[in-house]
């Protein structure tokens, strides 16, 4: 069933989506619209959280940051089981995602009630169990309900969204810090009723526990069509593509190490650090519906890899500066951001490609997972470099491991996209 | 249910929602914004200097906490009259530190994506000298005893969902030449005795000694060191472990800061204690409740420092060699310095 799936998904446009283009599905825009307010919810807080710990509550958050590798620990874990869960039953993505964006909604109001440093680490890291829990099941409904040859379209669409919401949170939260000095608690008040209403309109608008995509197998609940998520691996194109994700992953920097690369090798005065991400977000926002719709067309394994190109074009305008200051910066944002606009739908989009729609949600969370774990090693790794070898060898080395691994990943991705290629031609 | 229905369902929820969230952000605009509604401890305007007249005896100045039109604004009141009517001043500070005629306000200014802060040096009738932009949210700020040089902390949070990964900033300036040494993790480092160097290395909480020597915290690996710096040579050398946001008392013999002891709560963590520099001898203070603040020394005996008070912060003191038991100096206070 799944061959099927898979072949039924051409990495080159078919004849009906040439000839006219369907509209983006309203799941999709409902998931979209969920994403954005939940972003705006969740930005809000992260946007004032330094303040609210030092200037608010007076504390020192020092401590908090330990906990970081055990937030995404268990973060990547609790995503595992939230793909698993979405595909228990045959399709109970809503109800997994629902939970989730339930768990982050309550984390709000707790913020209200919680002022010491342990307590308020708590609520975070429940906030970030809900963020695990959703993510899978959430991709594995946007690919159920598109048209395969859309996907790629349909992910940008949704990434674009996110982003804007990401991009209004810190606006709204400090539109009411202007109106109220120190008026913490009703950031988190507003942040809370915002996050309520992104769960209603997911409870509302996005439809669950029904077949969405036309003319696609029906769901298999049987033990026949299921395995162990791990197993999922045996699937010779998830396989591949997780390999590679995770090889890139490993080789890709932090956005924090990036930024700090960024400040301190184009001479960038550090009070400008902040706005770096806005950069990064605003080329993401912009770029992330066409480079999806390149995908379509062009294939998306073949995108993703490729978009690995842009990274390592950025890595190189850090190693080799052009030029000092904006004119120096703006060029490596842009890249970053079409660096994510290149794969991080597209991955999913490209991994829903391979996974037969019963297990849409654990595939999805199976190569999500191990793109994140790699990541968190890899920040480790430059972490370790950079203290022994300073910034120059540590870039340079990423540089040079990420140049090798997106050579490797063409060529892996482009096996797989022959054999496909074969597989259907015979 | 029908498309119709949903709608309606949505329309209802977001009247309901946006109520509640109107509701709070009126509710903490009529707090703060009880610019028009004072409360105590009294304040009204006034001169703030940083440089007593003769005779006027010793001054405390400090940011006022307290609600009201003077919120957030230094104010000053007599050392041995510390629940007098408080005079203010038009400068708001987060963080606040003086001495020898100099004084450095660290400030915060919302902006449309996100809070812009800065350093302002100003003279001795709080007057802006010269201002730079923060990277981060101000944590502490130290002026040297000749008020030559002047120092501050601010952090840095990374980009993280959640921004749980914090990391501090330390820079030192010299107001007479206006050099400006950035970022104090670029010193060189040693360690227990030898030359150290890793990417998690912190350093805050400066305290000076002189014009060219200071002490602050250095972090790396989870473990806290009091380390004295040398401004010349650019370099940090640990002399103690287990202590953060250290005070050199003025005669420079003791060091006053914050202890991590072992099997207190996680919320509670700290404990005041003193080190005698030439014994390296420590002794806990009588305050024995948490206590997350660089304290200052009001005399070479008295400790200053912040607690959570109703407004803010409250000041309280304590003897620093270990007798005595702490007293409420002023409710709605924080940051202090002495003057005269």
């Amino acid at each position: 069933m799944y061959l099927a799936d898979s072949r039924s998904t051409p990495p080159s446009p078919t004849p009906a989506v040439l000839g006219r283009r369907s509209a983006v599905p309203g799941t999709v825009l409902a998931l979209g619209t969920v994403s954005l307010v939940t972003d705006v919810s969740s930005e809000m807080v992260t946007a004032v959280m330094p303040l609210y710990l030092v200037v608010g509550l007076g504390l020192s958050p020092l401590g908090f940051g330990f906990l970081d590798g055990i937030y995404n620990g268990v973060g990547a874990l609790v995503r595992l089981l939230g793909g698993y869960l979405g595909d228990r039953g045959g399709n109970r993505h809503k109800a997994v995602a629902a939970a989730g964006y339930g768990l982050s909604a309550l984390c709000k109001p707790l913020l209200l009630l919680a002022h010491t440093g342990p307590l308020i680490g708590a609520v975070l890291a429940v906030d970030r169990t809900g963020k695990g829990l959703r993510t899978a099941p959430r991709d594995a409904m946007i690919s159920l309900a598109t048209e395969p040859a859309q996907r790629g379209r349909a992910f940008g669409v949704h990434r674009a969204m996110d982003t804007t919401g990401a991009l209004l949170g810190p606006l709204a939260a400090f539109a009411v810090l202007r109106l109220a000095v120190d008026g913490y608690d009703a950031v988190f008040a507003v942040s809370g009723c915002i996050a309520a209403l992104g769960v209603l309109i997911l409870l509302l608008f996005v439809p669950g526990h029904r077949r969405t995509v036309p003319g696609a197998p029906r769901p298999s609940g049987s033990a026949r069509g299921r395995r162990a998520t791990w197993q999922l691996l045996r699937l010779r194109g998830l396989r591949r593509l997780t390999v590679c994700a995770a090889l890139l992953g490993l080789t890709t920097i932090s956005d924090s190490f990036l930024y700090l690369l960024i400040q301190r090798r184009l001479g960038l005065p550090a009070h400008l650090l902040p706005l770096l991400p806005l950069g990064t977000a605003a080329a993401f926002l912009v770029l992330a519906v066409p480079l999806g719709m390149a995908a379509d067309r062009i294939g998306r394994r073949r995108l993703f890899a490729m978009g690995h190109l842009l990274l390592l074009v950025g890595y190189g305008l850090l190693l080799v500066p052009l030029s000092d200051g904006w004119t120096g910066v703006l060029p490596v944002l842009v890249l970053q951001g079409a660096f994510y606009a290149a794969t991080d739908g597209v991955l999913a989009a490209a991994a829903a490609d391979t996974l037969p729609p019963a297990q849409r949600g654990a595939g999805l969370a199976l190569v999500g997972t191990g793109q994140a774990l790699a990541r968190f090693t890899g920040s480790l790794a430059f972490g370790a470099f950079w203290s022994a070898w300073g910034t120059g060898i540590a870039l340079a080395a990423a540089t040079g491991g990420l140049a090798v691994c997106t050579a490797a990943a063409m060529v892996v991705l482009r096996l797989t996209d022959s054999q496909v290629t074969t597989e259907r031609a015979s | 249910m029908t498309g119709k229905g949903r709608l309606l369902l949505l329309l209802g929820a977001v009247l309901v929602l946006g109520s509640v969230a109107a509701f709070a952000v009126h509710h903490a605009v009529e707090r703060a914004g009880g610019r028009g509604r004072p409360q105590p401890p009294a304040a009204a305007d006034g001169r703030v200097w940083l440089a007593a007249p003769a005779g006027a005896g010793r001054r405390m100045i400090f940011r006022n906490t307290a609600g009201g039109p003077h919120r957030d604004e230094l104010a000053s009141v007599p050392t041995d009259r510390p629940e007098a009517q408080r005079a203010t001043s038009k400068l708001t500070c987060l963080r606040f530190s003086a001495a020898g005629g100099t004084g450095i306000c660290l400030q915060s200014a919302p902006g449309p994506l996100r809070a812009s802060y800065r350093a302002v040096v100003v003279d001795e009738r709080l007057n802006e000298r010269r201002s730079y932009p923060l990277p981060g949210v101000p944590s502490r700020a130290r002026v040297s005893p000749s008020g030559r040089l002047v120092a501050w902390t601010v952090f840095v949070s990374g980009d993280s969902y959640g921004a749980t990964a914090f990391s501090t900033r330390t820079s030192i300036l010299d107001t007479r030449t206006w050099k400006l040494q950035d970022n104090l993790e670029e010193y060189d480092l040693k360690v227990d005795g030898s030359w150290y160097r890793s990417l998690d290395v912190n350093v805050w909480g400066v305290t000076f000694a002189d014009d060219g020597h200071f002490y602050a915290t250095v972090s790396t690996r989870g473990q806290t060191y009091l380390a004295k710096g040398d401004i010349a040579a650019h370099s940090l050398t640990t002399v103690h472990s287990n202590v953060e946001c250290p005070s050199l008392s003025p005669d420079g013999t003791r060091i006053a800061y914050k202890k991590r002891v072992p099997g207190l709560p996680a919320d509670s963590p700290w404990r005041l204690y003193v080190l005698d520099l030439r014994t390296m001898r420590e002794t806990a203070t009588a305050e024995h409740r948490t206590v997350d603040d660089q304290a200052v020394w009001a005399t070479d005996t008295t400790l200053v420092y912040a607690l959570p008070g109703k407004s803010g912060t409250d000041l309280w003191t304590v003897p620093a060699q270990g007798s005595g038991t702490p007293q409420r100096l002023a409710s709605a206070a924080s940051t202090p310095a002495f003057i005269g």
